[in-house]
Protein backbone atom coordinates (compact mmCIF):
# COMPACT_ATOMS: atom_id res chain seq x y z
CA UNK A 1 0.00 0.00 0.00
CA UNK A 2 2.74 2.28 0.82
CA UNK A 3 4.46 3.69 -1.99
CA UNK A 4 7.50 6.11 -2.13
CA UNK A 5 5.69 8.84 -3.11
CA UNK A 6 3.41 8.31 -0.13
CA UNK A 7 4.57 10.12 2.97
CA UNK A 8 3.05 8.45 6.48
CA UNK A 9 2.95 9.96 9.42
CA UNK A 10 4.65 8.48 12.33
CA UNK A 11 1.04 7.12 13.89
CA UNK A 12 0.35 5.34 10.52
CA UNK A 13 3.77 3.93 10.01
CA UNK A 14 3.37 2.63 13.48
CA UNK A 15 -0.12 1.49 12.62
CA UNK A 16 1.04 -0.94 9.89
CA UNK A 17 4.46 -2.60 12.22
CA UNK A 18 2.13 -2.84 14.78
CA UNK A 19 -0.70 -4.43 12.43
CA UNK A 20 2.07 -6.34 10.61
CA UNK A 21 4.20 -7.55 13.62
CA UNK A 22 0.67 -8.72 15.67
CA UNK A 23 -1.08 -10.90 13.04
CA UNK A 24 2.53 -12.32 11.98
CA UNK A 25 3.41 -13.55 15.89
CA UNK A 26 0.63 -14.39 17.37
CA UNK A 27 1.73 -16.72 18.79
CA UNK A 28 5.55 -17.71 19.48
CA UNK A 29 7.79 -19.50 21.82
CA UNK A 30 10.73 -18.04 22.43
CA UNK A 31 13.96 -19.15 24.60
CA UNK A 32 16.34 -17.12 26.48
CA UNK A 33 17.57 -15.84 29.92
CA UNK A 34 15.58 -13.66 32.34
CA UNK A 35 17.25 -10.51 33.17
CA UNK A 36 16.07 -6.79 34.85
CA UNK A 37 13.06 -8.86 36.25
CA UNK A 38 10.23 -6.20 37.87
CA UNK A 39 7.29 -7.17 39.55
CA UNK A 40 5.35 -4.20 39.75
CA UNK A 41 2.76 -3.16 42.50
CA UNK A 42 0.17 -4.12 40.25
CA UNK A 43 1.05 -7.78 40.14
CA UNK A 44 2.08 -7.87 36.06
CA UNK A 45 5.67 -8.69 35.49
CA UNK A 46 8.28 -7.10 33.13
CA UNK A 47 11.75 -8.25 32.25
CA UNK A 48 13.64 -8.67 29.45
CA UNK A 49 14.42 -12.09 26.83
CA UNK A 50 17.87 -12.34 26.25
CA UNK A 51 20.70 -14.25 24.28
CA UNK A 52 23.82 -13.65 23.35
CA UNK A 53 23.15 -12.07 20.43
CA UNK A 54 19.91 -10.01 20.91
CA UNK A 55 16.91 -9.37 23.48
CA UNK A 56 13.19 -8.91 24.05
CA UNK A 57 10.99 -6.75 26.39
CA UNK A 58 8.91 -8.92 27.93
CA UNK A 59 5.56 -8.72 30.36
CA UNK A 60 3.17 -11.01 31.27
CA UNK A 61 0.03 -9.41 33.09
CA UNK A 62 -1.05 -10.53 36.57
CA UNK A 63 -3.66 -12.91 35.91
CA UNK A 64 -1.49 -15.22 33.98
CA UNK A 65 1.26 -14.64 36.18
CA UNK A 66 -1.12 -15.93 39.21
CA UNK A 67 -0.85 -19.23 37.63
CA UNK A 68 2.84 -19.62 37.62
CA UNK A 69 4.09 -22.45 39.14
CA UNK A 70 7.49 -21.29 40.18
CA UNK A 71 9.44 -17.52 41.12
CA UNK A 72 10.99 -16.35 37.77
CA UNK A 73 14.21 -14.37 38.46
CA UNK A 74 16.94 -13.27 36.60
CA UNK A 75 19.74 -15.53 35.03
CA UNK A 76 16.88 -17.95 34.73
CA UNK A 77 16.53 -19.96 31.72
CA UNK A 78 12.93 -19.99 30.52
CA UNK A 79 10.43 -20.62 27.35
CA UNK A 80 7.89 -17.68 26.94
CA UNK A 81 5.29 -18.63 25.16
CA UNK A 82 2.79 -15.29 23.78
CA UNK A 83 2.71 -13.10 21.00
CA UNK A 84 4.19 -10.00 19.70
CA UNK A 85 2.96 -6.66 20.46
CA UNK A 86 3.75 -3.14 19.71
CA UNK A 87 3.52 -0.02 22.29
CA UNK A 88 3.04 2.98 19.88
CA UNK A 89 3.40 5.88 22.42
CA UNK A 90 7.18 4.56 22.96
CA UNK A 91 7.57 2.45 19.74
CA UNK A 92 8.63 -0.27 21.41
CA UNK A 93 7.49 -4.03 20.97
CA UNK A 94 7.54 -6.51 23.43
CA UNK A 95 5.99 -10.11 23.94
CA UNK A 96 3.12 -10.36 26.13
CA UNK A 97 3.73 -13.51 27.60
CA UNK A 98 1.38 -15.78 28.72
CA UNK A 99 2.82 -19.20 29.84
CA UNK A 100 6.66 -19.34 30.94
CA UNK A 101 8.13 -22.62 31.42
CA UNK A 102 11.64 -22.64 33.43
CA UNK A 103 14.10 -24.90 31.57
CA UNK A 104 16.68 -25.28 34.41
CA UNK A 105 16.47 -29.13 36.50
CA UNK A 106 15.62 -27.13 39.80
CA UNK A 107 13.05 -24.91 38.90
CA UNK A 108 11.45 -27.58 36.59
CA UNK A 109 11.50 -29.34 39.90
CA UNK A 110 10.13 -27.05 41.76
CA UNK A 111 7.02 -26.07 38.89
CA UNK A 112 6.63 -30.00 38.76
CA UNK A 113 5.81 -30.15 42.71
CA UNK A 114 3.86 -27.37 42.72
CA UNK A 115 1.50 -27.94 39.76
CA UNK A 116 0.80 -31.78 41.64
CA UNK A 117 0.06 -30.25 44.98
CA UNK A 118 -1.98 -28.05 43.23
CA UNK A 119 -4.11 -30.46 40.73
CA UNK A 120 -4.35 -32.47 44.06
CA UNK A 121 -5.87 -30.25 45.96
CA UNK A 122 -8.40 -29.92 43.14
CA UNK A 123 -8.88 -33.63 43.34
CA UNK A 124 -7.23 -34.88 39.70
CA UNK A 125 -5.43 -37.44 40.59
CA UNK A 126 -8.43 -38.66 43.02
CA UNK A 127 -8.68 -42.64 42.69
CA UNK A 128 -12.89 -42.28 43.02
CA UNK A 129 -12.59 -40.34 39.17
CA UNK A 130 -10.71 -43.32 37.34
CA UNK A 131 -12.43 -44.99 35.07
CA UNK A 132 -11.92 -48.35 34.37
CA UNK A 133 -10.80 -49.58 30.93
CA UNK A 134 -13.19 -51.31 28.47
CA UNK A 135 -12.44 -54.81 28.49
CA UNK A 136 -12.54 -55.47 24.90
CA UNK A 137 -11.59 -52.36 23.27
CA UNK A 138 -12.87 -52.64 19.21
CA UNK A 139 -10.61 -49.22 18.61
CA UNK A 140 -7.94 -47.92 20.75
CA UNK A 141 -6.58 -44.40 20.13
CA UNK A 142 -3.25 -42.94 20.14
CA UNK A 143 -1.88 -39.58 20.96
CA UNK A 144 1.84 -39.82 20.13
CA UNK A 145 4.32 -38.55 17.74
CA UNK A 146 4.52 -40.36 14.23
CA UNK A 147 7.55 -41.03 14.44
CA UNK A 148 8.71 -41.90 17.94
CA UNK A 149 9.58 -45.38 19.22
CA UNK A 150 6.22 -45.23 21.13
CA UNK A 151 4.01 -45.64 18.40
CA UNK A 152 6.30 -48.83 17.42
CA UNK A 153 6.37 -50.35 20.48
CA UNK A 154 2.15 -49.75 20.39
CA UNK A 155 2.00 -51.47 17.33
CA UNK A 156 4.21 -54.24 17.82
CA UNK A 157 2.39 -55.10 21.09
CA UNK A 158 -0.67 -54.71 20.05
CA UNK A 159 -0.16 -56.95 16.53
CA UNK A 160 0.90 -59.80 19.38
CA UNK A 161 -1.81 -59.42 21.70
CA UNK A 162 -5.00 -58.73 20.05
CA UNK A 163 -4.64 -58.03 16.10
CA UNK A 164 -8.02 -57.79 16.02
CA UNK A 165 -8.81 -53.86 17.21
CA UNK A 166 -7.81 -50.76 14.91
CA UNK A 167 -5.79 -48.37 16.19
CA UNK A 168 -6.13 -44.72 15.74
CA UNK A 169 -3.60 -42.02 15.57
CA UNK A 170 -3.61 -38.71 16.09
CA UNK A 171 0.14 -37.38 15.82
CA UNK A 172 1.46 -34.84 17.57
CA UNK A 173 4.72 -33.25 18.84
CA UNK A 174 5.85 -34.51 22.00
CA UNK A 175 8.09 -31.92 23.25
CA UNK A 176 9.64 -28.86 22.21
CA UNK A 177 7.23 -25.49 22.06
CA UNK A 178 3.78 -26.12 21.75
CA UNK A 179 3.66 -29.74 22.57
CA UNK A 180 1.90 -29.60 25.63
CA UNK A 181 -0.99 -27.29 23.77
CA UNK A 182 -0.95 -29.86 21.01
CA UNK A 183 -1.51 -32.92 23.38
CA UNK A 184 -4.05 -31.33 25.08
CA UNK A 185 -5.89 -30.44 21.79
CA UNK A 186 -5.82 -34.09 20.18
CA UNK A 187 -7.27 -35.46 24.14
CA UNK A 188 -10.23 -33.06 22.83
CA UNK A 189 -9.95 -34.05 19.22
CA UNK A 190 -9.99 -37.73 19.93
CA UNK A 191 -12.74 -37.56 22.25
CA UNK A 192 -15.00 -34.89 20.12
CA UNK A 193 -13.95 -37.65 17.26
CA UNK A 194 -15.39 -39.92 19.92
CA UNK A 195 -15.52 -43.27 18.21
CA UNK A 196 -12.44 -44.57 20.22
CA UNK A 197 -13.09 -46.78 23.45
CA UNK A 198 -9.67 -46.08 25.25
CA UNK A 199 -6.62 -44.11 24.52
CA UNK A 200 -2.96 -44.29 24.77
CA UNK A 201 -1.19 -40.70 25.59
CA UNK A 202 2.44 -40.29 25.68
CA UNK A 203 6.23 -41.18 24.37
CA UNK A 204 8.99 -42.82 24.89
CA UNK A 205 11.55 -41.95 28.02
CA UNK A 206 13.85 -38.80 27.81
CA UNK A 207 15.27 -36.28 29.94
CA UNK A 208 12.53 -33.96 32.70
CA UNK A 209 12.63 -31.11 29.61
CA UNK A 210 11.77 -33.91 27.33
CA UNK A 211 9.00 -35.24 28.99
CA UNK A 212 8.03 -31.68 30.40
CA UNK A 213 4.37 -31.43 28.08
CA UNK A 214 3.51 -34.43 29.97
CA UNK A 215 3.87 -32.16 33.17
CA UNK A 216 2.04 -28.91 31.73
CA UNK A 217 -1.37 -28.01 33.50
CA UNK A 218 -3.11 -27.78 30.09
CA UNK A 219 -2.69 -31.31 29.41
CA UNK A 220 -3.64 -32.42 33.02
CA UNK A 221 -6.94 -30.77 32.40
CA UNK A 222 -7.27 -32.47 29.39
CA UNK A 223 -6.72 -35.50 30.24
CA UNK A 224 -9.58 -34.93 33.10
CA UNK A 225 -11.96 -33.53 31.08
CA UNK A 226 -11.69 -36.59 28.54
CA UNK A 227 -14.99 -39.16 28.33
CA UNK A 228 -12.50 -41.53 26.96
CA UNK A 229 -10.39 -43.17 29.25
CA UNK A 230 -6.80 -42.50 29.15
CA UNK A 231 -3.73 -44.37 30.02
CA UNK A 232 -0.59 -42.66 30.43
CA UNK A 233 2.34 -44.04 28.80
CA UNK A 234 5.59 -41.51 29.29
CA UNK A 235 8.74 -42.35 29.70
CA UNK A 236 11.14 -45.61 31.37
CA UNK A 237 9.36 -46.92 34.77
CA UNK A 238 11.02 -44.17 37.27
CA UNK A 239 9.58 -40.63 35.16
CA UNK A 240 6.41 -39.82 36.93
CA UNK A 241 4.91 -37.30 35.07
CA UNK A 242 1.33 -35.12 35.84
CA UNK A 243 -0.25 -36.93 33.30
CA UNK A 244 0.52 -40.09 34.60
CA UNK A 245 -1.28 -38.81 38.01
CA UNK A 246 -4.80 -37.46 35.99
CA UNK A 247 -4.83 -40.37 33.83
CA UNK A 248 -6.78 -43.30 34.16
CA UNK A 249 -4.06 -45.74 34.24
CA UNK A 250 -0.35 -45.17 34.18
CA UNK A 251 1.94 -47.65 32.22
CA UNK A 252 5.67 -47.14 32.76
CA UNK A 253 6.28 -47.54 28.73
CA UNK A 254 4.19 -47.50 26.09
CA UNK A 255 4.54 -51.15 25.44
CA UNK A 256 3.04 -51.41 28.63
CA UNK A 257 0.21 -48.94 27.80
CA UNK A 258 -0.41 -51.48 24.87
CA UNK A 259 -1.16 -54.88 27.06
CA UNK A 260 -2.94 -52.90 29.27
CA UNK A 261 -5.68 -51.65 26.83
CA UNK A 262 -6.11 -55.17 25.38
CA UNK A 263 -6.40 -58.36 26.50
CA UNK A 264 -4.33 -61.26 25.35
CA UNK A 265 -6.38 -63.30 22.45
CA UNK A 266 -4.96 -66.57 23.93
CA UNK A 267 -6.66 -65.57 27.37
CA UNK A 268 -10.18 -64.79 25.54
CA UNK A 269 -9.65 -67.57 23.16
CA UNK A 270 -8.90 -69.99 27.06
CA UNK A 271 -12.28 -67.90 28.40
CA UNK A 272 -14.07 -68.96 25.61
CA UNK A 273 -13.14 -72.83 25.43
CA UNK A 274 -14.22 -72.32 29.63
CA UNK A 275 -17.28 -71.13 28.69
CA UNK A 276 -18.24 -73.92 26.04
CA UNK A 277 -16.93 -76.42 28.24
CA UNK A 278 -19.13 -74.78 31.12
CA UNK A 279 -22.53 -74.49 29.33
CA UNK A 280 -21.90 -77.90 27.79
CA UNK A 281 -21.49 -79.33 31.23
CA UNK A 282 -24.19 -77.42 32.39
CA UNK A 283 -26.87 -78.61 30.13
CA UNK A 284 -25.79 -82.06 29.99
CA UNK A 285 -26.16 -82.01 33.92
CA UNK A 286 -29.51 -80.87 33.63
CA UNK A 287 -30.62 -83.85 30.76
CA UNK A 288 -28.95 -86.33 33.56
CA UNK A 289 -31.18 -84.49 36.03
CA UNK A 290 -34.22 -84.54 34.30
CA UNK A 291 -33.81 -88.06 33.28
CA UNK A 292 -32.66 -89.77 36.88
CA UNK A 293 -36.16 -87.76 37.78
CA UNK A 294 -38.02 -90.20 35.18
CA UNK A 295 -36.51 -92.98 35.81
CA UNK A 296 -36.88 -92.24 40.01
CA UNK A 297 -40.82 -91.67 38.98
CA UNK A 298 -40.89 -95.21 37.13
CA UNK A 299 -39.33 -96.99 40.06
CA UNK A 300 -41.49 -95.29 42.18
CA UNK A 301 -44.08 -96.98 45.01
CA UNK A 302 -46.93 -94.77 43.36
CA UNK A 303 -45.93 -94.92 40.22
CA UNK A 304 -45.74 -98.88 40.39
CA UNK A 305 -49.23 -99.20 42.31
CA UNK A 306 -51.05 -99.49 38.63
CA UNK A 307 -49.07 -102.44 37.97
CA UNK A 308 -49.14 -103.58 41.32
CA UNK A 309 -52.75 -103.69 40.83
CA UNK A 310 -53.21 -105.44 37.29
CA UNK A 311 -50.69 -108.08 38.85
CA UNK A 312 -52.92 -108.68 41.85
CA UNK A 313 -55.97 -108.39 39.38
CA UNK A 314 -54.08 -111.28 37.15
CA UNK A 315 -53.29 -113.13 40.38
CA UNK A 316 -56.92 -113.09 41.34
CA UNK A 317 -58.31 -114.07 38.26
CA UNK A 318 -55.94 -116.81 37.98
CA UNK A 319 -56.96 -118.25 41.42
CA UNK A 320 -60.92 -117.66 40.50
CA UNK A 321 -60.08 -119.54 37.33
CA UNK A 322 -58.41 -122.79 39.20
CA UNK A 323 -61.22 -122.49 41.52
CA UNK A 324 -63.65 -122.39 39.06
CA UNK A 325 -61.88 -125.39 37.11
CA UNK A 326 -61.74 -127.50 40.76
CA UNK A 327 -65.47 -126.78 41.47
CA UNK A 328 -66.48 -127.80 38.20
CA UNK A 329 -64.75 -131.03 37.43
CA UNK A 330 -65.95 -132.40 41.13
CA UNK A 331 -69.66 -131.33 39.79
CA UNK A 332 -68.80 -133.35 36.74
CA UNK A 333 -67.53 -136.27 38.62
CA UNK A 334 -70.85 -136.22 40.89
CA UNK A 335 -72.75 -136.26 37.91
CA UNK A 336 -70.55 -138.62 36.25
CA UNK A 337 -71.32 -140.59 39.11
CA UNK A 338 -74.67 -140.34 39.63
CA UNK A 339 -75.32 -140.79 35.62
CA UNK A 340 -73.64 -144.21 36.30
CA UNK A 341 -75.67 -145.38 39.42
CA UNK A 342 -79.12 -144.89 37.30
CA UNK A 343 -77.50 -146.67 34.58
CA UNK A 344 -77.28 -149.60 36.75
CA UNK A 345 -80.59 -149.04 38.28
CA UNK A 346 -81.67 -148.43 34.68
CA UNK A 347 -80.49 -151.74 33.48
CA UNK A 348 -82.01 -153.24 36.64
CA UNK A 349 -85.30 -152.30 35.30
CA UNK A 350 -84.76 -153.08 31.67
CA UNK A 351 -87.04 -155.46 29.91
CA UNK A 352 -83.23 -156.85 28.57
CA UNK A 353 -82.41 -157.95 32.42
CA UNK A 354 -86.40 -159.20 32.96
CA UNK A 355 -85.39 -161.25 30.07
CA UNK A 356 -82.41 -162.77 31.90
CA UNK A 357 -84.58 -163.66 34.62
CA UNK A 358 -86.60 -165.35 33.09
CA UNK A 359 -89.73 -163.80 31.78
CA UNK A 360 -90.18 -163.25 28.28
CA UNK A 361 -92.34 -160.44 26.17
CA UNK A 362 -94.69 -161.14 24.12
CA UNK A 363 -95.84 -158.57 21.14
CA UNK A 364 -98.79 -158.69 19.07
CA UNK A 365 -98.01 -155.99 16.05
CA UNK A 366 -95.09 -154.92 17.94
CA UNK A 367 -97.12 -153.68 21.05
CA UNK A 368 -96.75 -155.31 24.03
CA UNK A 369 -99.16 -157.30 25.67
CA UNK A 370 -99.86 -156.78 29.35
CA UNK A 371 -103.20 -158.57 29.87
CA UNK A 372 -104.45 -162.29 28.21
CA UNK A 373 -107.82 -160.63 26.93
CA UNK A 374 -105.50 -158.80 25.11
CA UNK A 375 -104.99 -161.80 23.13
CA UNK A 376 -107.74 -164.12 21.22
CA UNK A 377 -107.79 -167.24 19.38
CA UNK A 378 -105.60 -167.37 16.18
CA UNK A 379 -103.63 -164.18 17.33
CA UNK A 380 -100.16 -163.84 16.27
CA UNK A 381 -97.64 -163.04 18.75
CA UNK A 382 -94.32 -162.35 19.12
CA UNK A 383 -92.72 -163.56 22.52
CA UNK A 384 -88.81 -162.22 22.82
CA UNK A 385 -86.85 -164.19 25.00
CA UNK A 386 -83.27 -162.77 26.40
CA UNK A 387 -81.51 -164.25 23.39
CA UNK A 388 -83.79 -164.12 20.53
CA UNK A 389 -87.60 -163.74 19.55
CA UNK A 390 -90.35 -166.43 18.25
CA UNK A 391 -93.48 -166.37 16.62
CA UNK A 392 -96.85 -168.08 18.36
CA UNK A 393 -100.06 -168.32 17.39
CA UNK A 394 -102.65 -168.17 20.18
CA UNK A 395 -104.82 -171.34 20.64
CA UNK B 1 -37.31 -67.65 20.66
CA UNK B 2 -36.03 -65.01 23.09
CA UNK B 3 -33.01 -66.09 22.77
CA UNK B 4 -31.58 -66.14 19.46
CA UNK B 5 -33.35 -63.05 18.54
CA UNK B 6 -30.40 -61.52 20.89
CA UNK B 7 -27.40 -63.15 19.10
CA UNK B 8 -25.25 -60.17 17.83
CA UNK B 9 -22.73 -60.62 15.64
CA UNK B 10 -21.21 -57.11 15.98
CA UNK B 11 -18.76 -56.67 18.52
CA UNK B 12 -16.57 -59.33 20.41
CA UNK B 13 -17.39 -57.39 23.39
CA UNK B 14 -21.33 -58.04 22.77
CA UNK B 15 -20.76 -61.46 21.69
CA UNK B 16 -18.58 -61.66 24.91
CA UNK B 17 -21.52 -60.38 26.96
CA UNK B 18 -23.46 -62.78 25.72
CA UNK B 19 -21.94 -65.64 26.21
CA UNK B 20 -21.29 -64.20 29.76
CA UNK B 21 -25.19 -64.22 30.08
CA UNK B 22 -25.21 -68.03 28.63
CA UNK B 23 -23.18 -69.13 31.34
CA UNK B 24 -24.80 -67.68 33.73
CA UNK B 25 -28.40 -68.34 33.38
CA UNK B 26 -27.27 -71.96 32.77
CA UNK B 27 -25.28 -72.51 35.72
CA UNK B 28 -28.09 -70.44 37.90
CA UNK B 29 -30.40 -73.66 36.70
CA UNK B 30 -33.38 -71.48 36.83
CA UNK B 31 -34.36 -71.78 32.52
CA UNK B 32 -36.34 -75.04 31.96
CA UNK B 33 -35.09 -77.81 29.71
CA UNK B 34 -36.29 -76.51 26.51
CA UNK B 35 -34.51 -73.05 26.91
CA UNK B 36 -30.95 -74.83 28.46
CA UNK B 37 -30.64 -76.44 25.05
CA UNK B 38 -31.52 -73.49 22.83
CA UNK B 39 -29.35 -71.43 25.02
CA UNK B 40 -26.60 -74.05 24.37
CA UNK B 41 -26.93 -73.86 21.26
CA UNK B 42 -26.80 -70.32 20.58
CA UNK B 43 -23.68 -69.95 23.23
CA UNK B 44 -21.66 -72.38 21.20
CA UNK B 45 -22.43 -70.09 17.77
CA UNK B 46 -21.62 -67.04 19.72
CA UNK B 47 -18.10 -69.04 21.25
CA UNK B 48 -17.39 -70.24 17.55
CA UNK B 49 -18.19 -66.84 16.82
CA UNK B 50 -16.01 -64.94 19.10
CA UNK B 51 -13.01 -67.36 17.96
CA UNK B 52 -13.57 -66.31 14.10
CA UNK B 53 -13.01 -62.71 15.52
CA UNK B 54 -9.62 -63.18 17.66
CA UNK B 55 -8.37 -65.22 14.63
CA UNK B 56 -7.75 -61.98 13.09
CA UNK B 57 -4.31 -61.42 11.81
CA UNK B 58 -3.34 -58.02 10.92
CA UNK B 59 -3.62 -54.21 12.89
CA UNK B 60 -5.10 -52.19 11.17
CA UNK B 61 -3.68 -48.15 11.67
CA UNK B 62 -5.40 -45.44 10.40
CA UNK B 63 -4.84 -42.04 11.29
CA UNK B 64 -7.28 -39.10 12.72
CA UNK B 65 -6.64 -35.48 10.88
CA UNK B 66 -9.03 -32.57 10.76
CA UNK B 67 -10.28 -31.66 7.49
CA UNK B 68 -11.00 -28.13 6.66
CA UNK B 69 -14.40 -28.17 8.03
CA UNK B 70 -13.23 -29.15 10.81
CA UNK B 71 -14.57 -31.94 10.97
CA UNK B 72 -12.23 -35.11 10.75
CA UNK B 73 -11.34 -37.78 8.50
CA UNK B 74 -9.81 -40.91 8.97
CA UNK B 75 -6.85 -41.80 6.77
CA UNK B 76 -4.59 -44.59 6.13
CA UNK B 77 -0.98 -44.22 7.12
CA UNK B 78 1.16 -43.78 5.01
CA UNK B 79 4.34 -46.37 6.21
CA UNK B 80 3.10 -50.05 6.08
Amino acid sequence: MASEEQTLTVTDITRQIKSSLEQRFTRVWVQGEISNFKRHTSGHLYFTLKDEGAQLSAAMWRSRAAGLLFQPADGMKVIARGGITVYPPRGSYQIDVDQLTPLGIGELQIAFERLKKKLAGEGLFDESRKRPLPKYPGVVGIITSETGAALQDVRTVLSRRFPGVELILLPVRVQGAGASDEIAQAIRDMNRYGKVDVMIVGRGGGSLEDLWAFNEEIVARAIFASEIPIVSAVGHEIDFTIADFVADLRAPTPSAAAEMVVPDRFEILEVIRNYEYTIRQAVTQRILAHRERVESLIGSYAFNRPKDMVREFVQKLDELQRSMATTVSHRMERRAQDVESLRKRLLGVSPQGVLKRGYAIVRKDGVPVTRSQQLARNDEASVEFQDGKVMTKVQ
Amino acid sequence: MMASKKLQRGSLEGSLKRLEEIVDSLEEGKVSLDEAVQLYEEGILLSKDCAEKLKATELKIRKLAKSVGGDFEIAETDEE
